[in-house]
């Protein structure tokens, strides 16, 4: 046949284009199980982190069962649980809807002392794509225990610091109410935070948008938190 | 076929895998593959992996291209090319997700970029299409490594003086500048993690081998 006619040009493009489809989407389907365990098993590292315990690949799932176990639940934006899995709720659908009508999913962590923590959800955008993160409160509803964030593709060295836990740590402590009783989130501030200050953190040098969109995911979920926090607090007064 | 079987460590076969690393390497002599070595040097360890992801995807292409080069309609040689090297980025990608999921999750974008590296295609279309597929092999491994060898350079100056830490796939990141440095003044230079600093080290690089190997410089 010759091989630089129409014919064979036409068979032959649409042989490999079969060829490569069918091992790709064999291969896809192969993995596929593996894949979605490491998912699941990187967002309970996530939330296990966010309480500060850290965890690895092996023991996870076995942390998480002891710190959490089933004591997760749904809350939606007047602070009422309703029906379903938290673990399933997938926040980059919840975030395209408006504010009051999303799913917001909580986990009460159980630590060795015996003092629970709640850990939120967050999700957001940075500069090139998707932010998340865990934050953990006291049982006061309002002082942050612990954070942590990742991000889909954020640049290295600069926004994707975000990741690193100096940056992490910064959050620990801060009040995500004033003294009045207003959510204020926390700010996350260019050129650094005034040491003193209880609701602001040093932004990231060289990630500004990384930091505006950081804060601004903070501000949008603990709004959506906001009357699930305060339920907390009058619950503890009662 | 040729009368004499070539040894597969033959000196012709050998310069293959060495002469990419100096003086004909992709990124300082002939300038490919830049765009990907500014993105992802800004720390060591993202630069290693690049490194090792672009050797597993340039060797095979270049196996697999060669395997098949006489039977590749030439009117349509650039996209059998594109076709197999996408699917062996997909590939890749799957492979990290499933059984090297914190590497993947750093590589994230990275990965896809492969596709856009120009040494890749460069490498396709100069040598495998015409060359057996052993050579192509030794071919796409020197090339690769050529490639690799300046990123992680970059990657290592990068990091070194601009975090003031070193990372490596698998064992975290390491604080090499003591912190009793920092208590005298020492500052990192923050400059070094933009991307312009990532062309200002190729330069110097390209700079430091152009004045060390005289044939390199063009005459005027």
């Amino acid at each position: 046949m010759d091989k630089q006619g129409n014919l064979y040009t036409f068979i032959y493009a649409a042989v490999m284009v079969i060829i490569v489809a069918s091992t790709l989407a064999l291969v896809s389907q192969g993995l596929k199980p593996l894949q979605a365990r490491n998912e699941m098993v990187a967002k309970k590292t996530d939330i296990l982190q966010s309480v500060n315990i850290a965890s690895t690949n092996k023991n996870a799932e076995a942390k998480f069962e002891e710190v959490i176990g089933e004591s997760s639940y749904i809350v939606n934006y007047k602070g009422e649980k309703v029906e379903g899995v938290a673990f399933d709720v997938d926040l980059a659908k919840e975030v395209r809807k408006p504010l009051e009508e999303r799913l917001y999913p909580v986990y009460e962590a159980r630590l060795e002392d015996g003092e629970v923590k709640y850990v939120l959800q967050f999700r957001g955008n940075g500069l090139w794509g998707p932010l998340w993160g865990y934050v953990s409160l006291d049982d006061d509803g309002e002082t942050i225990y612990g954070a942590t964030f990742g991000h889909k593709s954020e640049t290295p060295g600069l926004g994707a610091e975000i990741a690193n836990e100096s940056f992490q740590a910064q959050f620990k402590g801060k009040e995500i109410f004033n003294s009045n009783g207003e959510l204020v989130s926390v700010s996350v501030v260019k050129g650094g935070a005034p040491d003193d200050a209880m609701s602001a953190v040093d932004a990231v040098s060289g990630g500004t948008i990384t930091s505006e969109g950081l804060e601004n995911m903070l501000r949008n979920f603990f709004k959506g938190y906001e009357q699930f926090l305060n339920n907390i607090e009058r619950e503890r007064h009662e | 076929m040729s009368s004499e079987k070539e040894p597969l460590f033959s000196a012709k076969n050998l310069k293959l895998l060495t002469v990419p690393l100096g003086s004909q390497n992709p990124i300082t002599v002939q300038v490919l593959g830049i765009c990907s070595a500014l993105a992802v040097t800004a720390k060591l360890e993202p630069s290693i992996v690049m490194a090792l992801s672009v050797v597993f995807v340039l060797v095979f292409a270049n196996l697999i291209v060669s395997l098949i080069r006489n039977s590749i309609p030439s009117r349509i040689r650039i996209i059998v090319q594109l076709v197999v090297v996408a699917a062996l980025v997909i590939l890749v990608d799957q492979i990290l997700k499933a059984f090297a999921y914190e590497v993947s999750q750093q590589l994230s974008v990275f990965v896809g970029l492969i596709i856009t590296n120009c040494i890749i295609m460069g490498r396709l279309e100069a040598f495998a299409l015409s060359n057996k597929p052993w050579p192509s092999v030794l071919d796409g491994i020197g090339n690769a490594a050529g490639y690799g060898l300046i990123l992680i350079i970059v990657g290592f100056v990068r990091e070194l003086f601009g975090s003031g830490t070193l990372s490596f796939p698998g064992i975290g990141t390491l604080n090499v500048i003591p912190a009793a440095f920092y208590e005298m003044g020492y500052v990192n230079n923050g400059f070094m993690i933009l991307p312009p600093m990532a062309l200002i080290v190729v330069g110097i690089i390209i700079w430091v081998q152009r004045s060390r190997d005289k044939s390199l410089v063009e005459s005027n």
